[in-house]
């Protein structure tokens, strides 16, 4: 299957602006920024560092000649960054509703407690003796993923939520060898994020997607006719990419185990149910959990993530190393397959060097402190109350495509604009004018011009009620006929819509010099 | 709870806009046997309370700073500047995500722009991706590439590539594909990789300096594996090195995989870290990752927008370039304020700093008796063949307060003949009391 929605685009029928011209350039608060190999030079530095004479090198006769590489003093490269910032939409400015991303406040107790030197400045490969804290740490993190979800056995390493599928469809595998079986497919529904089918093909699976029914959930006869000796598992997410929860999952992972089967859950929308439902009481062998979605290590403009994968009792003995064990001499990591064989362990292998995003796990635990069992229950509540009200205030001018409840994502489709000529990207570019970041549009895929709208638990009601009225607006005067308006947005965003086709067509990746 | 705006009366009102009559009605589709979960954790806390937890585990660390400290191994402490901290600060980038709407996100594409083309430069290549998750995972993302490109499924790793990085390649490319390793020499020895080159392989994977220390010379290998039709993939894990040793691109690599951890970011206990991934253009559409490209608005602004993405999971699905969705924005941006700082004048004085002391310890340490060099051409960081098996050294060394380095044991617990080795990282951070007490110690010591 190939996604030909949201594919490049040029801007058509863009008006030229009409903003008045300034002599600099720039406008305001917003400065136009050259790239540092305009601005910089190769010998000035904003780093005060010894010249020392290096008279003679031990590199083997491979001493560089040169590097050409601009550098800035620390003045320029501040400006230079900052105002590269001010160009960025952020949650900390505006609400940025990005269905399936849970972009929530992100607290900056978690960033100072990172940056504590017994977290920031111990070195990966140190002596246990040296890091007992921070092996208490992650120790700490994985007790409480584990009763968080019910689960019992969690694989710390992987580096984002796609390492994590992978990490998952890896020990599903070796425990289909270990029964001395062979399975191929992975059956993986329509609606699911890209990775899924992506995750499949580099375990070396091939995929065959299951179809919805009409409420937007997984049709369980057709997922029955699907599964057979082949079947190595179902990736379902749950809730699921339309924002529904999984009615049938009970039902689902008895008829997946049934054929022999494991059950993989992605667990990108783990936020509707943390602190409310246990996935391992629906019968998964497997999940993910984005630890910068749920527990709100920040995004940072598109990571680092983590997505620790939780096990089920049949996957765990083959978990990825490192393994965490506890002897006489307090904790320690196994880390290499030579001492794992000893132990007698079977780990499918490794998926990354060292152990995993810890700066990450010190961020979300520090989050699941603060929240506790009573405050991530509140987290799954609210962000599904605040999905809903945006859904029920919505419905009337919007179309949404399956009937409501929600969980923590409203999900609508592009009925409601048909005959205007517009299209979802339309729409959502006028958004970016009112001072919102759009919602993720054209996914999931099962929908026709999806908007997939997630506003976390962290926005007021002040603030869902304004986006509610500016959302009210732009669908009424979508149907009223003005869709000049609509296909010149955004004009007033540092840039008005990009040629998309022109960049695909003939790549430039880097600057070069002239 | 301080973090969730919503007042009891605000939910009260929100509830009934939608028509339930209670928070249960939503979850309503929840199968009964899951409803009702305990969860054995504690309730809510404050910051003062949470701060306190948080710290009590860090002192349980003895942090690098603490003592005189040498480890290295695929992960260095080196100084990284005010600025770079306080500016991957800025909420508009910490709090933004992937550049979804180009219009709003023109501060992060401009960035990885810029990023890719330090990238290009610092490594001689001439395309770089927006990164990976760490140098291990872009090896074994190089490995697939290179399956792809040449239509081979045969990976020759040397046995000096970080252990941890072939692990890695295993693991995440070892389906449906053949990994051969070279045994590994000793120390500082060249291994015979070419002959283990034939014309199924598809790549030879390389570390330089290898996980010992060890730089040499690419271009023989280059050569050897072009002449059989495969690409040669470069790995690198010190990056400061960059500034003063001969870059893979100049040495004929087809493909650098590389850590980034060295330029902006801290140890952090082993992550996050960064993976550069870089390659020749005519490979571009081969590639994994996030790619950001330049193109003009509709004023013909010049602009920067995600590009190629017709190679990523979100649109090609089960026929991607590779599953990577989320990379490591916030420390390739931590990374390019670096070198943006250093420059190449910053950056050569920052790699002379680095060689010459490596250099002073690697002289001091040596004329101990009984402790040899293993590795004579080196950059940061080298490797000591001591008079007896390291762990015990290493342990008494840490007890003294001193953290002498990487035992090779660690890295490789079935080569006996590696038990005595020590692998030892200096940077910029050694100061001449650390190379005194270091010296002393291990005399005492070893």
């Amino acid at each position: 299957m190939l996604n030909t929605q949201g594919r490049p685009t040029k801007p058509e029928r863009a008006e030229p602006s009409t903003a008045p011209a300034t002599i600099s350039g720039d406008r305001g608060l917003d400065h136009e920024e050259g790239l540092i190999f305009e601005i910089g030079r190769t010998d000035v530095t904003g780093v005060d560092l010894p010249d020392i004479a290096l008279n003679s090198d031990r590199l083997g006769g491979l001493r560089r000649k040169s590097i050409g590489l601009p550098g800035l003093s620390e003045p320029e490269t501040m400006r230079h960054y900052v105002r590269l910032s001010q160009r960025n939409a952020s949650i900390d400015a505006s609400l940025y509703p990005l269905g399936s991303c849970t972009m929530k406040h992100n607290p900056r107790l978690n960033e100072k407690m990172a940056r504590l030197p017994g977290f920031a400045d111990i070195h990966p490969l140190q002596p246990r003796k040296t890091v007992q804290g921070a092996l208490e740490l992650i120790a700490e993190l994985s007790r409480w993923l584990m009763t968080l979800t019910g689960m019992p056995a969690v694989a710390m390493s992987p580096k984002a939520g796609a390492h994590g599928e992978l990490c998952g469809l890896f020990a599903i595998r070796a425990a289909i060898a270990a029964r001395g079986e062979t399975r191929h497919r992975i059956l993986v529904p329509e609606s699911a994020h890209g990775t899924n089918p992506a995750t499949a093909a580099l375990s070396g699976f091939t995929t065959e997607n299951v179809k919805a029914n009409a409420q937007g959930c997984v049709d369980l006869a057709s997922l029955k006719e699907k599964l057979g000796p082949d079947v190595a598992a179902l990736m379902l997410t749950n809730p699921n990419t339309c924002g529904l929860f999984e009615r049938d999952m009970i039902e689902i992972a008895d008829a997946v185990h049934a054929a022999g089967a494991y059950f993989y859950c992605d667990g990108a929308n783990f936020n509707a149910i943390v602190g409310r439902v246990k996935p391992g009481d629906l019968g998964i062998d497997a999940m993910h959990i984005n630890l910068h979605k749920t527990f709100s290590t920040p995004h940072g403009g598109g990571g680092p993530g983590a997505g620790p994968v939780v096990f089920s009792a049949l996957l765990a003995p083959h978990a990825p190393l490192p393994r965490m064990v506890h002897d006489n001499s307090g904790l320690r990591f196994i880390e290499e397959m030579a001492d794992a064989e000893d132990a007698g362990l079977t780990p499918f292998g490794r998926m990354c060097a060292f152990h995993g995003q810890v700066g990450m796990f010190v961020r979300a635990l520090t989050y699941m402190l603060s929240h506790g069992a009573d405050g991530l229950k509140q987290v799954a509540e609210d962000s599904v109350l605040n999905a809903n009200y945006i859904l029920a205030s919505l419905s009337d001018v919007m179309s949404a495509p399956y009937e409501g409840p929600c969980m923590h994502e409203a999900l609508f489709d592009d009925e409601f604009l048909k005959d205007t000529g517009l299209t979802t990207l339309d729409f959502a570019k006028a958004l970016i004018d009112e001072g919102f970041h759009p919602m993720t549009v054209y996914f999931p895929l099962v929908v026709h011009g999806a908007m997939l709208i997630e506003p976390t638990e962290t926005e007021s009601k002040a603030t869902l009620d304004k986006f509610i009225a500016v959302m009210r607006a732009l669908a009424t005067e979508a149907k009223s006929g003005n869709a000049g308006h609509f296909k010149n947005a955004p004009t007033l965003a540092p840039r008005r819509r990009l040629d998309e086709t022109l960049a695909a067509r003939k790549p430039i990746l880097r600057w070069k010099p002239q | 709870m301080r973090y969730l705006p919503l007042t009891p009366d605000d939910r009260r009102a929100m509830l009934a806009k939608i028509g339930a009559h209670s928070i249960d009605d939503l979850f309503g589709d929840v199968p009964k046997s899951a409803r009702g979960a305990r969860f054995d954790l504690p309730p809510h806390a404050g910051e003062i309370e949470v701060e306190r937890t948080l710290t009590a585990f860090a002192e349980r660390n003895t942090p690098a700073g603490k003592m005189p400290f040498f480890c290295g191994a695929g992960s260095y402490r080196h100084h990284v500047p005010a600025t770079v901290d306080h500016l991957i600060q800025r909420s508009e980038f910490l709090t933004s995500y992937t550049p979804y709407q180009p219009e709003i996100a023109q501060g992060t594409l401009q960035v990885l722009f810029e990023f890719q083309t330090q990238i290009a430069i610092l490594t001689g290549m001439e395309v770089a991706n927006a990164s990976m998750y760490d140098g291990s995972t872009a090896t074994a993302e190089a490995v697939l590439m290179a399956h792809r490109i040449t239509g081979r499924k045969r990976a020759v790793l040397a046995g000096s590539l970080h252990p941890h990085y072939a692990d890695t390649v295993r693991t995440m490319a070892g389906l449906a594909s053949e990994i051969a390793s070279s045994p590994v020499a000793p120390p500082g020895h060249a291994e015979d990789l070419a002959s283990l080159i034939d014309e199924n392989t598809s790549c030879v994977v390389v570390q330089n300096p290898d996980v010992f220390g060890q730089v040499r010379d690419l271009k023989p290998l280059a050569d050897a594996a072009h002449a059989k039709g495969a690409l040669l993939i470069a790995v690198v894990t010190e990056a400061i090195s960059l500034g003063l040793v001969t870059p893979p691109g100049d040495m004929g690599a087809d493909i650098v995989a590389a850590e980034g951890q060295s330029f902006g970011n801290a140890l952090n206990f082993g992550g996050p870290y960064v993976g550069l991934f870089a390659a020749r253009e005519k490979h571009v559409r081969q590639m994994p990752g996030r790619l950001a490209g330049e193109t003009i608005d509709a004023d013909g602004r010049r602009s920067y927008v995600l590009t190629l993405s017709a190679r990523e999971q979100h649109i090609r699905r089960e026929r991607a370039t590779s599953n990577i969705c989320t990379n490591s924005g916030l420390c390739a941006l931590a990374f390019s304020i670096h070198v943006s700082l250093l420059g190449e004048a910053g950056l050569t004085r920052l790699a002379k700093l680095n060689h010459a002391k490596a250099i002073a310890l690697a002289d001091r340490l040596t004329s101990i008796k009984g402790v040899k060099l293993s590795t004579p051409a080196f950059f940061n960081e080298f490797t000591l063949e001591l008079p007896r098996p390291a762990f015990a050294i290493v342990d008494a060394l840490v007890d003294r307060g001193i953290n002498p380095g990487v035992r090779a044991s660690r890295l490789y617990p079935r080569e006996p003949k590696l038990a005595n080795h020590l692998i030892v990282a200096a940077t910029e951070l050694t100061t001449d009391a650390c190379i005194d007490a270091y010296f002393k110690a291990l005399k005492e010591t070893a």
